[in-house]
C-alpha cells in the first residue's frame, strides 16, 4: 500500500510539475492542479494511512487517524480552488488583451533562452 | 533624567518643526533650531557640574532585553566633553549657515537634516548599551548622506554622498560586529559591564578579530588611511556641513568610539601597533597631501585627515598623558578647524570661488575675515600662544616616549617632526595665497565683507582658540582631566599644561616644523612653482567608483539572466531550486526507508492507482487538445477523493469531490473563452530539461513519502481527539479542529478564498470578450426543469450538511460546496445569465456577510474576557426537538458557509458573464 502511494504521488508529482513548465497559460494551470492533488495527498499521508477509522469520535471505537493534516488539507482544497479560479481568471484575460495564451503575454517570447 | 531628552530635543522637535518654520521665512527656522539647540544644551550644563566631581550619569529603559538592546545613556566625562563640542558648534553652525544658504536652499530641509544628524552625534556619545550607540552609528552615516547631497541636483554631491555612505556605513557593519562579538564575550551590551569583563575580552581568542572589525568602523568614520579617500570627495556638502561634520562631529565619532574603547580594547601590542601606525601614516601622508590641493575646502579636507591621524595615534599609545593630548587635541581641532571652514565658505561666498591659484590679496577686501582666519591657521600650523600649539607639543612629547614598539618607535619622532613641517607648509599656503601673494586672478565680482553675523560664528572660535592657547588652566583643564581620565580608564597621573616648559626636545621640534615648513612653502612657491603643480589625484576614489560601478553591472547582469521575463525559467529555476535543496538534505543525512513492514495494497487500490497515473500520464501526453486534459484531471481529482475516502477522511472526500465538480466547470467555461489547441511550439531541448525536472520533483516526493511511510508515527492527535467534545462540544474532530481549535487558521483562509474571487471580479471588469469565443448552442428544456425540480432538494441537503457537521462529517465547507455545486447545474441548465436574474449578483456581499459573521463571532469571546475565537457550547433542552448541541462556532461555520457560497458565485458568475457576453457577440457576428 506504502508503495502504491509513493509511486502515485511521484508521478502525479512529476506530471503536475512537467505540465508546469509548460509554455501555454492553460497548461500552467492543469499543472497546478495535479500539482495541488499530489500535494494534498502528500501532507495527507504524513498523518499516515489507515482506513476504516475515520476521526470521528465515537464509542468503541479502537482506533482513530490523525485529524489534523485533515483539518490542514480541507482548508488547502478550497484555497486551491480560489487559487486555480483566479489564475484561470488571470489566463482569460491576459488573452483577451494580448491575444495570446502564452505565459509571458506575447509570442515572440517562445523563446526564453534571448533574454528580451 | 533628563539624558534621553538631550537626544530627543534635536531629534523630534528639531526634525519636526524646523520644516514648519521654514514656512515663516529663514530667520524663523533658524531661531527654533538654535532654540532647540541651546534647550539640548542647558540640559547638558545642568548636568555638568556633577560629571565634573567625578560621577558619571547612567539611566536605563528596557527595549528588546532578549537580544540586549536597552535605551541606555551614560554622561561621564568624555560623553560630556563631546556633547558640549556637538551642541555648542552647532548651534554656530546654525547661525552661520542662515547666511550660508541662499534663498533659492530649502533651508527647512536643511535644518531637519541638520537636527536629525545632531540627534545621531548626541546619540553615540550618550549610548551605554552599545547596540544602541551602533543604531545611531548608522544613523550619522545615513544622515550626512543626505547632508553630503543636500544640492541633489550637482553629480558631485551625489557622488560624495555615496561613497562615504558606502565607506562609512560599511566600516559601521564591521564595527556592529564586532561588539557582538563583544557583547558575546562580556555577556551585555552595557558599557558598564563590558568595561568590568576588560580582562576576560583581551584572554578571548577572538580578541584579536573583535579588534579588528570595530577598528575597520573607527578606521572608515575617522577618514584612516587607507579609508581617508571619501572625506575629500565629501567636500561637495554645502560648507556649514563640513565645517560641523568634517572637523568637528562626525569624523570625530570615529576617535570617540576609539577612546571609549580604549579602556576595553587598548593596552595590547595588536592594539597600539595597528592604532598608531595608521595614525601616523595617515598624519604624515594626508599632510603632504595638503600642501598640494589648490581647492581651500580640499587643503582644510587632507588637514583635517591628518589631524584625526594625530589623535588616532595618540589614542594608540598606552600612555595616560597621550590620553590627554588626545581629548585637548581633539577639542582644539575642534575650535580651529570649524573656524577654519566657516571662513573658507566666506569666502567661496563672497569671491565665487575656492581655487587659490585665483584667490590672493584679499586681506585688502576683508581684513576682518583675514584676521580670524590667520589665527585659526595659526593655530593649526601650531604656533605657540594658540591652542593647536599645547597639544602639539603634547603630541611631539608622546612620540619621543615610543620605547617599547621597536623601529616603529625610532621612526615615531622624525615622522611627527615630518607631520608638523607639512602642516606649518600648508598652513602657510593657505594664509599667504588667499590673503597676499598679488590681485586675485578673474573674479568676476569685487570680494567685500560678509553680512556681519556670518563672522560672529568664526570670532567666538577664535577667541577660544586664544583664551585656551594663552590660559589652559583657567578654561579647559577640569573639562580636560575629567575626558581623559574616562579615556585612560583609570586616575591620571599629575600633569601640566603649560605654554612654556623649558627648553625641551619637544619644543625643539615645534621649531624645526615651523622653520622647515616655512622654508618648504617658500621653496614650494618660488622655486617649483607650487599653482603649476597639478597633483596625480590619488586612485582611491577612482577605484572605489570602479569596484562600484562593477558591482552595479553585475547585478544588472544578474538580474538580466534571472529576470528575462520568461516565467518557464522563473518556474523552471524554481523547481530546480527546490529539488536541490531537498536532495542535498538527502545527501546530507543519507537516505534510508525506515523499519515498518509495508502492507499488502488492497485490490481496490490498485485499480484506483493504475486509473489515477494512467489518467495523469494521459493529461500530459494529451495535454495540447485541452478539453479531453481538462476531463483527465478531473479523472486524477476524482481517485484522490477515493483515496480520501478510503482511508478514513470522509470530509476531504466530500470536499474533493464537490471542488472537482465546480473546478471542472470553471475549467471548461475558461476554455470556452480560449484557444481549444495548444501549438506544440516546445523545443526538444527545452522538454528534455522540463522532463528531466520533472522526473527529479517526482523521484524525490515519492522517496520522501516512502521513507515518511515505512517509520513510525508520533503526533499530537490524542489532544485534538481527547479535547473535541469536552473542548469544543463536537465529535467530528476535523471538523472541530477548523472551527474552534484553529479556528483563527480558518478565518484566514476565508479571507484567502474571499480576495481571490474579489480578484477574479476585477479581472474581468471590463473584459472584452476575446475572439476564439465561439457561440452558444441553444439551453437543454430536460435539463433545466430538472435542475429547477433539484434546487431546493440540493439546498436542503447543504443545511443538513451543514447541521450535522460538528458531529459527522461535513459543516460550513462542504456544505457552501455543495450549495455552489447546485447553483453550478442551474448555469448549466438555463445559462448563466437567467441564473443570475434569479438569484441575483450578491455574491460579493455574501463574501463580505460570510467574513464579518465569522470575524464577529471571534470577537464575540471578547465581551466575556476570553481571547479572539474562543468558542462556547451547550446542549439547551427545547421543547419537541429535545437536547440540541449547540456551540458557538456554528455561527463562525454560518461566515465560513457564506464565503464559500459567494465565492464561487463570484468567480462563476463573472467568468460567465464574459462568456455570455462573447456568445452575444458571436451570435450578432453570425
Amino acid at each position: 500500500m506504502e508503495l502504491l502511494l509513493s509511486s502515485g504521488l511521484g508521478v502525479v508529482t512529476a506530471c503536475g510539475v512537467f505540465l508546469l513548465l509548460r509554455g501555454r497559460t492553460f497548461s500552467v494551470v492543469l499543472g497546478l492542479s495535479l500539482l495541488s492533488y499530489a500535494v494534498n495527498l502528500f501532507i495527507f499521508t504524513m498523518g499516515r494511512v489507515t482506513a476504516g477509522a475515520p476521526p470521528v469520535v465515537t464509542e468503541g471505537a479502537a482506533a482513530y487517524t490523525d485529524p489534523l493534516p485533515q483539518a490542514l488539507v480541507l482548508t488547502a482544497i478550497v484555497i486551491g480552488f480560489g487559487m486555480t479560479a483566479f489564475f484561470l481568471g488571470l489566463a482569460v484575460r491576459a488573452y483577451g488583451e494580448s491575444g495570446s495564451d502564452h505565459v509571458d503575454g506575447t509570442e515572440a517570447a517562445d523563446r526564453p533562452e534571448e533574454p528580451r | 533624567m533628563n539624558l534621553p531628552l538631550i537626544i530627543l530635543l534635536p531629534l523630534l522637535a528639531g526634525t519636526l518643526l524646523a520644516p514648519l518654520a521654514a514656512r515663516h521665512g529663514r530667520n524663523s527656522a533658524a531661531w527654533t533650531v538654535a532654540a532647540i539647540t541651546a534647550a539640548s544644551l542647558a540640559l547638558v550644563l545642568a548636568e555638568a557640574p556633577g560629571v565634573i566631581a567625578g560621577k558619571a550619569l547612567i539611566v536605563s529603559w528596557e527595549w528588546l532585553p532578549a537580544i540586549g538592546l536597552n535605551l541606555s545613556f551614560r554622561l561621564d566625562g568624555l560623553g560630556l566633553m563631546f556633547a558640549l563640542l556637538i551642541l555648542g558648534i552647532g548651534l554656530l553652525i546654525i547661525l552661520y549657515a542662515r547666511y550660508y544658504l541662499s534663498p533659492s536652499d530649502s533651508v527647512g530641509k536643511f535644518y531637519a537634516l541638520l537636527m536629525l544628524f545632531m540627534a545621531a552625534m548626541l546619540g553615540i556619545v550618550l549610548s551605554e548599551n552599545l547596540l544602541l550607540l551602533v543604531i545611531f552609528w548608522e544613523l550619522t552615516s545615513i544622515s550626512s548622506f543626505l547632508l553630503i547631497g543636500y544640492w541633489s541636483h550637482s553629480a558631485d554631491a551625489r557622488r560624495g554622498a555615496r561613497m562615504a555612505l558606502a565607506v562609512t556605513g560599511g566600516g559601521g557593519l564591521a564595527m556592529f560586529a564586532g561588539f557582538l562579538l563583544i557583547g558575546s564575550i562580556a555577556g551585555s551590551f552595557e558599557l558598564s559591564a563590558v568595561l568590568a569583563a576588560r580582562d576576560s575580552i583581551h584572554d578571548h581568542p577572538l580578541y584579536t578579530l573583535a579588534l579588528g572589525l570595530v577598528l575597520l568602523g573607527v578606521f572608515t568614520k575617522s577618514a584612516q588611511f587607507p579609508f581617508h579617500f571619501w572625506l575629500p570627495e565629501a567636500m561637495a556638502a554645502p560648507t556649514p556641513v563640513s565645517a560641523y561634520l568634517h572637523s568637528a562631529t562626525m569624523v570625530k565619532a570615529g576617535v570617540f568610539l576609539l577612546a571609549r574603547m580604549y579602556p576595553v580594547l587598548g593596552g595590547s601590542i595588536e592594539f597600539e601597533v595597528v592604532v598608531t601606525s595608521a595614525g601616523l601614516i595617515t598624519m604624515v601622508f594626508a599632510a603632504y597631501t595638503a600642501v598640494f590641493k589648490h581647492d581651500l575646502k580640499g587643503l582644510l579636507a587632507y588637514s583635517t585627515i591628518s589631524h584625526l591621524g594625530l589623535i588616532t595615534f595618540l589614542l594608540g599609545l598606552d600612555s595616560p598623558l597621550s590620553a590627554v593630548a588626545a581629548v585637548f587635541h581633539i577639542i582644539n581641532h575642534a575650535t580651529f578647524k570649524a573656524s577654519l571652514f566657516m571662513a573658507a565658505g566666506i569666502i567661496d561666498h563672497e569671491c565665487g570661488t575656492r581655487d587659490m591659484r585665483r584667490l590672493a590679496g584679499l586681506w585688502k577686501y576683508m581684513p576682518h575675515t583675514a584676521t580670524l582666519a590667520m589665527v585659526a591657521a595659526a593655530s593649526m600650523a601650531g604656533v605657540p600662544l594658540f591652542n593647536g600649539f599645547l597639544s602639539k607639543e603634547m603630541f611631539f612629547a608622546e612620540a619621543l616616549e615610543l620605547h617599547n614598539l621597536g623601529l616603529l618607535g625610532q621612526i615615531a619622532p622624525v615622522a611627527v617632526t615630518l607631520g608638523g613641517v607639512f602642516s606649518v607648509a600648508y598652513s602657510l599656503r593657505f594664509i599667504h595665497d588667499v590673503f597676499f601673494n598679488g590681485e586675485p586672478r578673474g573674479l568676476d565680482r569685487k570680494p567685500h565683507e560678509p553680512p556681519r553675523y556670518m563672522k560672529v560664528p568664526v570670532e567666538i572660535l577664535v577667541v577660544i582658540c586664544v583664551a585656551v592657547g594663552m590660559l589652559p588652566g583657567l578654561t579647559v583643564a577640569p573639562l580636560l582631566a575629567v575626558a581623559a581620565r574616562d579615556v585612560f580608564g583609570a586616575e591620571l597621573p599629575a600633569y601640566d599644561i603649560a605654554i612654556w616648559h623649558g627648553l625641551t626636545m619637544p619644543l625643539l621640534m615645534s621649531v624645526i616644523a615651523i622653520i622647515g615648513g616655512s622654508v618648504m612653502y617658500w621653496l614650494l612657491q618660488h622655486q617649483y612653482r607650487l599653482h603649476m603643480s597639478a597633483p596625480e589625484s590619488w586612485t582611491a576614489p577612482q577605484l572605489f567608483h570602479r569596484a562600484y560601478d562593477g558591482a552595479v553591472k553585475l547585478a544588472g547582469r544578474i538580474t538580466g539572466f534571472l529576470i528575462n521575463g520568461s516565467l518557464q525559467r522563473y518556474l523552471a529555476l524554481l523547481v530546480a531550486t527546490i529539488a536541490l535543496l531537498g536532495l542535498s538534505a538527502f545527501l546530507q543525512h543519507g537516505y534510508s526507508a525506515g523499519e515498518l513492514a509495508p502492507t499488502a495494497p488492497a485490490p481496490l487500490a490498485v485499480v484506483v492507482w493504475i486509473v489515477a497515473l494512467a489518467a495523469a500520464l494521459a493529461t500530459v501526453a494529451l495535454h495540447r487538445r485541452r478539453f479531453a486534459a481538462v476531463i483527465l484531471v478531473g479523472v486524477v481529482g476524482l481517485a484522490a477523493c477515493l483515496t480520501f475516502a478510503y482511508f478514513s477522511a470522509p470530509d476531504l472526500a466530500l470536499t474533493q469531490l464537490s471542488v472537482e465538480v465546480v473546478t471542472t466547470v470553471l475549467m471548461l467555461l475558461a476554455l470556452s473563452l480560449m484557444p481549444q489547441e495548444s501549438p506544440a511550439k516546445s523545443l526538444p531541448t527545452h522538454q528534455t530539461r522540463d522532463a528531466l525536472l520533472a522526473i527529479g520533483a517526482g523521484a524525490g516526493v515519492a522517496g520522501l513519502t516512502w521513507a515518511v511511510l515505512t517509520r513510525p508515527h508520533e503526533s499530537i492527535a490524542w489532544y485534538f481527539l481527547r479535547e473535541s467534545i469536552p473542548g469544543g462540544g463536537g465529535s467530528n474532530v476535523v471538523n472541530v479542529i477548523l472551527v474552534d481549535f484553529r479556528g483563527f487558521d480558518t478565518f484566514g483562509e476565508i479571507i484567502v478564498l474571499g480576495i481571490a474571487a474579489i480578484g477574479v471580479l476585477l479581472l474581468m471588469d471590463g473584459m472584452r470578450p476575446p475572439p476564439a469565443a465561439g457561440a452558444r448552442r441553444g439551453n437543454s428544456l430536460l435539463l433545466s426543469v430538472a435542475a429547477r425540480a433539484l434546487l431546493p432538494f440540493a439546498l436542503l441537503v447543504s443545511v443538513f450538511i451543514f447541521l450535522r457537521g460538528h458531529n459527522l462529517p461535513g459543516g460550513g465547507f462542504i456544505a457552501g460546496l455543495v450549495t455552489a455545486v447546485a447553483l453550478v447545474i442551474q448555469c448549466m441548465a438555463d445559462g448563466i445569465e437567467a441564473t443570475r436574474r434569479r438569484i441575483g449578483t450578491g455574491g460579493a456581499a455574501l463574501i463580505g456577510a460570510g467574513v464579518l459573521i465569522a470575524g464577529l463571532t471571534g470577537a464575540a469571546s471578547w465581551l466575556f474576557g476570553a481571547p479572539f475565537l474562543t468558542s462556547a457550547h451547550g446542549y439547551p433542552e427545547l421543547p419537541l426537538i429535545g437536547k440540541l448541541p449547540l456551540a458557538s462556532a456554528v455561527a463562525f461555520d454560518v461566515g465560513v458557509y457564506l464565503t464559500v457560497v459567494g465565492s464561487t458565485l463570484v468567480i462563476l458568475s463573472r467568468i460567465g458573464a464574459v462568456r455570455s457576453q462573447a456568445a452575444v457577440t458571436a451570435g450578432g457576428r453570425a
